[in-house]
């Protein structure tokens, strides 16, 4: 069995410490290690977007980090997304509009999607359609998703 | 008579109306999935979890000559490793699951080889570990030595003479009868209906084409996955992402030879199946290491596994001939199918070959169909199996025709559609269906009048898928608070917790979010047959409907009691309870509920139901596609999704069944396929390289739904889950015509298709 690295990072605005494997992704560090099994792993190869997390600001597909490179970073995962007990306007938007069906994507999307209005508060369709490809979805066809995005920036920048 | 409808991105053409049933509530599972919480099977922990891995063959078709599993035994960390050896018994039988009998041999085959392998990623060996990359290693230890065989990877190449045969006891069945043949071919079956000899004769034009579909995955998100834990008082236990818990429990109860008793499945949230999700494939693999081990194993497929190792659906060759009068009446149609089954018998060509010509009323038309084994995983249902492999071919052959009558294509299919009381091929006669309703919604949508561009084109196309029954249970109990918790054994794969509670809720005049709904274990509620074959609304929500009515008529009777007064003489309606002739005798339903406890004690219902009555379901699409002429890329620029649903209980996941089904049908037209190399490997098994749809590839899939309401149903539900695949392939293959001049046959219609044919236009 490898070496275990000592890891300090902070997890959804909380001091996390954990030791992880070299060979271990931070996907697997965030799901079986700290126990935030709300990023689900598609693919492990990068290509579904199930496993997006946001690290130090940019959304990464954390199946393609090494844990140990979370040393000193800030992750915010889905469990992160809510403040408190009160949704993001995002996480309304998408239970509101009908736009997920067995679920599995959606945390990936809204991570991605908050990470998009962070940046881009009012896409065009277009341009929400851009930043989520490489988020995949097996079930809506995306309709609903992007007008769930469509949605909460419209309620993001009312509010 | 035609009139344009107003557009709107989402209609429905309701015929009746609800209080609960045709809203659009949150759903109740909804806050755990957007905010992480939902538990899917690859977040099950236990104490003590070990991690299984599988070694899976590099071959597509070998003998298995011997296997050695010592070395990866004596790996530090490792606890177990079991093969086909290790289940208790030779197999011998058969197994019915409902989706076709098959031999117990097979079965415990496809998930641990025994004498051969049949598809490059077939299972052969699992290890279990304290730590899965441990058991990752530990599998690549085990040496096994293979006299490797030619593959066969089509129907053409199967069927072909002196093809290398996959299975030396498969004989042919041949029209019904058992032959001595030896043969990749499992079945061949014909429907007949009249003298297709004779209508041709009548016929003015005549269509013949041959088309080929190629093999397509269904592409969950999720990747397959078990835990299993043998106890030590002999009770399995199983944790998995599955359509049907008790589907499990029936298949390891087979495999494993023990009492349905004996296993309990808890069914976790599950990311996805569209059918892919009923067969059981690490389940048996993982209970074998649990019963060597005494503790718990979990075991995830990679996204690799999950390609060449489970589902897909799928390919096909077909042969269509289709004869019209000048006036456009259809006088006879011959189709032959043959679909690949995998590596084992059972492909979805019977369902593709009585969907075939189900659309259309004909006098006269033969359907043969052939069940072929290939070297490819054995296939699983994928959302109205066979169903888009036949309409790829009729669809696209009923366009043609309209072509060379020189008539509107909806109009030839008006003309011809199949209705209430129309025989099908097959034998069938339609009860109460919505064709011409789905087909008169196209005709006077403004997405079928509206101009084209440049380089664009449109094409429609129509499909249909039957839905099923079987059966389902629902509990419910009533709580002092006025709500009531629903039990129900339907996995919640697209918003089913909701649509079943509302039927619930409709019926005791309370709000849907006022129903409590859980899904639980087999140990916990009556047998319930998968989600899929678009039953659960229906059936499930059946289920809900007569527990709820059980539920009413106990109020009735308690308001009843507590008012001295006569059953008969008090009802409930919109929760409220009330004496028909005295207004002061009126309480709610919350008001009621809150004094049970006090008046004889708790109310429940509960219904197992196995209803008839399933009403088939009718899709169309329009589709826009705009082809770059320089490089052959496609792009759908606008796409209007129809089909007549009986009743949309919850419109927006009708929507968005009808959109997801139509965007997998879009993936199959334009990109997505099993692509082999000469070894019989696939060769694109990533997300990467197996290119199904992104948002990015896609306008808004705007949606119509027509309700012509089942009569076999309380509320008028048909299944909606299926039939929106089916139109998909053609539509767009019709699209492509009209825009390029040339049809195209084969799916995928891709750049590199779609480049030599207009390069073949040139010359």
């Amino acid at each position: 069995m490898p070496a275990k690295t000592y890891v300090q990072s902070i997890i959804n605005g909380e001091h996390v410490d954990f030791l992880c494997e070299p060979r271990q992704s931070l996907l697997e560090v965030l799901r079986d290690v700290v126990g935030l099994t709300g990023t689900k792993e598609g693919c492990n190869d990068g290509n579904c977007g199930a496993c997006t997390v946001e690290l130090d600001g940019r959304i990464v597909t954390s199946c393609l980090v090494l844990g140990v490179e979370a040393e000193g970073k800030e992750i915010t995962t889905i469990e992160g997304v809510a403040e408190g007990s009160t949704l993001h306007p995002l996480q309304q938007s998408f239970l509101e509009n009908a736009a997920l069906q067995c679920g599995i994507c959606t945390p990936g999307f809204i991570v991605a999607a908050k990470s998009l209005l962070e940046h881009n508060p009012d896409p065009s369709e277009h341009e929400i359609r851009f930043w989520l490809a490489n988020n995949l979805c097996r079930c809506t066809g995306y309709d609903k998703i992007i007008r769930a995005v469509q949605d909460a920036a419209v309620k993001m920048q009312e509010a | 008579m035609t009139q344009t409808l107003d557009y709107e991105p989402n209609m429905v053409l309701a015929t009746e109306t609800f209080n609960v049933v045709g809203t659009r509530p949150i759903r109740h599972d909804g806050a755990d999935k957007v905010t992480g919480r939902a538990l899917y099977g690859a977040d099950f922990d236990t104490a003590g979890l070990l991690h299984g891995h599988i070694l899976r063959s590099p071959h597509a078709h070998a003998r298995i000559k011997s296997i050695d599993t010592s070395a990866a035994e004596a790996l530090p960390g490792v606890l177990a490793v079991v093969t086909n050896a290790d289940f208790t018994s030779d197999a011998d039988g058969v197994v019915d699951f409902g989706e076709g009998a098959t031999s117990l041999k097979w079965l415990r085959d496809n998930v641990l080889a025994s004498d051969k392998v049949l598809y490059r990623g077939h299972a052969v060996a699992g290890v279990a570990a304290s730590n899965p990359h441990v058991a990752e290693e530990a599998v690549q230890l085990i040496d096994v030595q293979y006299e490797v065989l030619p593959p066969v990877v089509t129907v053409e190449e199967a069927m072909a003479d002196g093809a290398p045969i996959l299975h030396d006891d498969l004989k042919t069945e041949e029209l019904g009868e058992q032959t001595d043949k030896v043969s990749n071919v499992a079945q061949h079956f014909q429907h007949k209906k009249g003298d297709t000899a004779k209508g041709f004769s009548e016929a003015d034009v005549v269509v013949e084409r041959e088309y080929r579909a190629k093999t397509v995955h269904q592409g969950y998100i999720e990747p397959h996955n078990a835990t299993a834990l043998w106890n030590t008082d002999g009770r399995l236990h199983i944790w998995c992402s599955t359509q049907g818990a008790f589907t499990v429990r029936d298949a390891m109860a087979q495999m494993l030879e023990m009492p349905v008793s004996q296993i309990r499945v808890i069914p976790m949230e599950i990311g996805g199946g569209f059918g892919g999700k009923i067969p059981v494939y690490l389940e048996p693999v993982a209970a074998l290491l649990s019963r060597k081990t005494g503790q718990a194993v979990k075991i995830l497929m990679s996204r690799a596994d999950v390609f060449e190792a489970s589902g897909p659906t799928c390919g096909s060759w077909s042969r269509v001939k289709i004869g019209a009068k000048s006036d456009g009446t259809i006088t006879a149609a011959e189709v032959e199918l043959a679909c690949e089954a995998g590596a084992y018998p059972g492909s979805p060509v019977g369902a593709g070959a009585m969907c075939a010509l189900a659309a259309y009323d004909i006098e006269n038309g033969t359907v043969d169909g052939y069940d072929v084994v290939v070297n490819k995983p054995k296939t699983a249902a994928y959302r109205a199996p066979g169903a888009p492999n036949a309409a790829y071919a009729v669809e696209q052959a009923v366009d043609e025709l309209a072509d060379d009558l020189g008539m509107d294509p909806i109009e030839l299919r008006l003309k011809n559609a199949a209705k209430e009381g129309t025989r099908r091929v097959d034998g069938p006669t339609f009860n109460k269906v919505g064709l011409v309703e789905t087909l008169e919604a196209m005709r006077d949508h403004p997405h079928y009048s509206a101009p084209l561009g440049e380089n664009q084109g449109r094409g429609i196309a129509i499909g249909f898928w039957f839905n099923i029954g079987f059966d389902s249970a629902v509990n419910l109990a009533v709580n002092a608070d006025g709500t009531v918790s629903l039990t129900e054994g339907s996995t919640d794969i697209g918003g089913s917790r909701a649509s079943i509670a509302m039927q619930a809720a409709e019926v005791l005049g309370i709000a849907a979010e006022d129903i409590r709904p859980t899904v639980v274990d087999t140990d916990s509620i009556g047998y319930t047959a998968v989600t899929g074959g678009s039953r659960t609304t229906f059936a499930t929500g059946w289920a809900a409907y007569e527990a709820a009515q059980s539920v009413k008529q106990q109020m009735i009777e308690r308001a009843a009691t507590i008012w001295d007064v006569e059953a008969d003489s008090v009802e409930m309606a919109d929760g409220v309870v009330q004496s028909k002739s005295d207004p002061e005798l009126s309480m709610t339903f919350a008001d009621l509920a809150g004094q049970l406890g006090r008046t004889g004690g708790g109310i429940t219902g509960t219904a197992s139901v196995n209803p008839s009555g399933v009403g088939g379901s009718f899709a169309g699409n329009i589709v826009d596609i705009e082809v770059d002429p320089e490089t052959g890329k496609t792009d759908v620029v606008r796409f209007t999704a129809f089909q007549d649903v009986g009743k949309a209980i919850h419109p927006s996941y009708v929507e968005g069944q009808m959109q997801g089904g139509s965007v997998q049908g879009i993936g199959w037209a334009l990109n997505e396929e099993y692509y082999m190399n000469d070894d019989g490997g696939m060769v694109n098994s990533t997300l990467l390289d197996y290119r199904m749809p992104t948002s990015l590839d896609l306008p808004m899939i705007d949606t119509v739904i027509v309700e012509v309401a089942n009569p076999g149903h309380p509320f008028g539900v048909r299944g909606v889950g299926e039939a929106n695949i089916v139109p998909p392939t053609p539509a767009v293959a019709n699209a492509l015509r009209d825009a390029i001049g040339t049809r195209l046959y084969e799916t995928p219609m891709n750049s590199v298709a779609i480049t030599a044919a207009l390069a073949a236009n040139e010359d």
